[in-house]
């Protein structure tokens, strides 16, 4: 049986391609590297990140103020990615993401978006009624904590730090990274109780 | 090049009450919900190209984006009082408020 034709969008890749490498703008060997990276990207790089600030305070530092260094110093390849803004939670205050426009996620150290980040039903409520959707996600936050809706909707790609449970004393980055989920990456739920 | 950041933390802004889309093609990062508002800069982000022009494959000068803190009560005329929105914002669509 012969083959199915190849697709003439393929033929058209590789034409792209070709003229890619020809006039220097990129090679396959740097689309190879960054296929790598984002298949490697996992909500686990952010928790990781996330453990190192709970536990190392010049590393909290420096991911509160650049978060791309501080996934750098995590291993993680950066290169051509959007700057990577951090957002503290704190006892009075809980940040939300959303991307209103698109769906703009900080797919560096997270990964791929789930489906739901990109629906319109979230990309519409989380905005317009943060606590409504937090509360079907099973967090209910008391009035004494502001809610801090971030739209991503420019050139940076933001991630929360959620607050470190309590009764996790002692406890080293592997285990303190398990608590951290991708949801409370993004802001809508928290970190894992001890 | 761009210029330094016209509004330093904590300038009272305005976003301006522009709708570029009633005019024709264009690709705005500005949401419709906080045109028209006044928010409070929150700091400047840093200069990138603009993606209005970038959108459409025209020279795209630098401008500076900001974080922008809106309330959210007023944008939705519902919601807690305390509640805010921090919203990715670029300088020519900022006046002072």
């Amino acid at each position: 049986m012969a083959a199915p034709p190849r697709p003439e969008s393929l033929a058209l890749l590789d034409r792209l391609m070709a003229a890619l490498e020809a006039k220097g703008i990129v090679t396959e060997a740097e689309i190879a590297e960054r296929q790598a990276n984002t298949d490697k990207a996992s909500p686990e790089t952010g928790a990781r990140m996330v453990a190192k600030a709970w536990t190392d305070p010049a590393y909290r530092q420096l991911l509160l103020t650049d978060g791309k260094a501080a996934a750098e110093a995590m291993g993680v390849s950066m290169a051509g990615a959007p700057p990577l803004g951090v957002l503290e939670n704190t006892p009075t205050r809980h940040h939300l993401v959303v991307c209103t426009l698109c769906s703009c996620y900080p797919r560096a150290v997270l990964g791929y978006p789930p489906n739901w980040y990109k629906s319109f039903a979230y990309r519409s409520r989380a905005v317009r009624e943060p606590r409504a959707v937090l509360a079907e996600w099973g967090l209910n936050l008391p009035d004494s904590v502001e809610v801090r809706v971030v739209d991503s909707t420019a050139d940076y790609r933001w991630m929360v730090l959620p607050m470190r449970p309590a009764g996790t004393e002692g406890w080293d980055e592997a285990r303190l990274a398990s608590l951290v989920t991708r949801d409370a990456l993004v802001g809508v739920a928290v970190a894992k109780p001890a | 090049m761009s210029d330094a950041p016209r509004f330093a933390p904590g300038a009272a802004v305005r976003v301006k009450d522009d709708w570029p889309e009633r005019r024709g093609p264009c690709h705005i990062r500005t949401p419709h919900y906080i045109r028209g508002r006044r928010g409070t800069v929150v700091r400047p982000l840093g200069a990138f190209a603009n993606p209005e022009d970038l959108a459409f494959a025209r020279p795209a000068p630098k401008r500076t984006l900001y974080h922008v803190l809106f309330e959210q009560e007023p944008i939705w005329h519902e919601g807690k009082p305390a509640d805010t929105i921090m919203v990715e914002v670029f300088e020519h669509w900022l006046e002072e408020a």
